[in-house]
């Protein structure tokens, strides 16, 4: 199956910026499906970004994240070429990830 | 709610020599070419800061700052996953080894322009979902739903590959032809639902107005965007989600999706955004 992260990291002298779209349901546990039952709760917790073997960025998730999210931010101390991991873990333990080139 | 009808009544009143002029040629007798000029000429003069092929980006054309907020949104579009799916859905033979290149011309790449057609033969308007749909049943497969999900990202991926080609549509000569446009443009100017809207109550008389937070996407090029990613619906939606939902929201019973009333209309729609480029898929609020 195809990856659930897209991502894109550009080395702009100093910083890198990177962007990232993550697939995944984000139920928040309230909303009902057409026969009115509850949709459980199915949602992202943690989402790390790694550079260097250091966590650069890491978002604590929740319910009220949207979606599908999409997350954007800038560090220092990156090149060109060097690999980013992103990975994420959701409430079910099911999780994700991916190593991006910066370019 | 009061208010927009208010609105909706006082533009329909600056609007109405406009829309008089545009449905009298059609009342004498159908003329598709002369239709075409006086709606174009009515978008045009109306919108003169518009450039005529932005017209395709609907409401960001209509609006600066959610123009702002697209043009970042596009950077990373929502819809790159349906696009991706589509595109692996589209290169994946058949378990007949056929593939959906096979149904169309130049392999399917870059057609999206030249739907929906007349099919001279059935009598029908043949739009891109239903000959994939046809494609699919003629190789042995189930029809997929019309409006959303697989459906949206084939033609999420075959309106990719045709993005910048300029909308070709063709009537004809043919009775059945020119009476199915003909369908098609009175249902788009037909007041319909509790609310008593027709489409064009919305996309011609009162494009980049707000319904509620929504601005609204002008009538011209608006099916060029199509399928669309809407933040609303959070996920992908075909032609026929959009008219559904449409007639929804007018309170109305909408139609199935791709009834051949629905098929006249987006003929009548393509027909009249000759010329425009297609910018599928897009991103809408």
């Amino acid at each position: 199956m195809a990856s659930t992260i897209r991502m894109r990291a550009i080395a702009n002298g100093e910083t890198t910026e990177v962007q990232a779209l993550v697939q995944h349901p984000m139920d928040s546990g309230f909303v009902k499906d057409s026969k009115g039952n509850l949709i459980p709760p199915h949602y992202i917790e943690v989402l790390e970004f790694q550079h260097a073997g250091k966590t650069v960025f890491t978002a604590f998730w929740g319910p009220a994240v949207a979606k599908d999210p999409y997350v954007k931010f800038s560090f220092k101390g990156a090149q060109k070429g060097d690999d980013l991991i992103i990975s994420w873990v959701d409430n079910k333990g099911q999780s994700d990830s991916v190593v991006g080139k910066i370019q | 709610m009061r208010r927009a009808v208010l609105l909706g009544l006082a533009m329909f009143t600056l609007a109405a020599p406009q829309i008089l002029t545009a449905t009298c040629h059609a009342a004498d007798s159908i003329n598709p070419q002369a239709d075409f000029k006086a709606f174009r000429k009515y978008f045009t003069e109306r919108f003169t800061n518009v450039p005529l092929n932005d017209f395709v980006n609907g409401p960001y054309s209509m609006d600066a700052g959610l123009r702002k907020q697209w043009l970042e949104i596009d950077a990373f579009p929502p819809y790159q996953f349906a696009l991706d799916k589509g595109k692996e859905m589209f290169n994946t033979p058949f378990k007949n080894g056929k593939t959906y290149g096979d149904c169309f011309p130049n392999k399917g790449i870059g057609v999206r322009q030249d739907y929906p057609y007349f099919d001279t033969k059935s009598g029908e308007v043949i739009t891109l979902d239903v000959a994939l749909n046809q494609c699919r049943e003629a190789n042995g497969e189930k029809p997929f739903d019309y409006s959303k999900d697989d459906m949206a990202a084939l033609t999420a991926y075959m309106a990719y590959t045709s993005r910048g080609k300029r909308f070709d549509i063709k009537i004809p000569d043919d009775p059945r032809a020119l009476a199915a446009y003909e369908k098609g443009e009175e249902y788009f100017y037909t007041r319909r639902g509790q609310l008593n809207f027709s489409c064009a109550s919305c996309h011609v008389q009162n494009p980049g107005g707000h319904l509620r937070t929504e601005v609204l996407a002008p009538a011209l090029g608006i099916v060029a965007a199509m399928p669309i990613y809407r933040s609303e619906w959070g996920g992908m939606g075909t032609i026929s989600r959009r008219f559904t939902s449409c007639n929804s929201q007018v309170r109305a019973t909408p139609l199935k999706p791709e009834d051949e009333l629905y098929r006249d209309v987006e003929y009548y729609l393509s027909y009249m955004s000759n010329g425009l480029p297609i910018s599928g898929p897009g991103a809408r609020p």
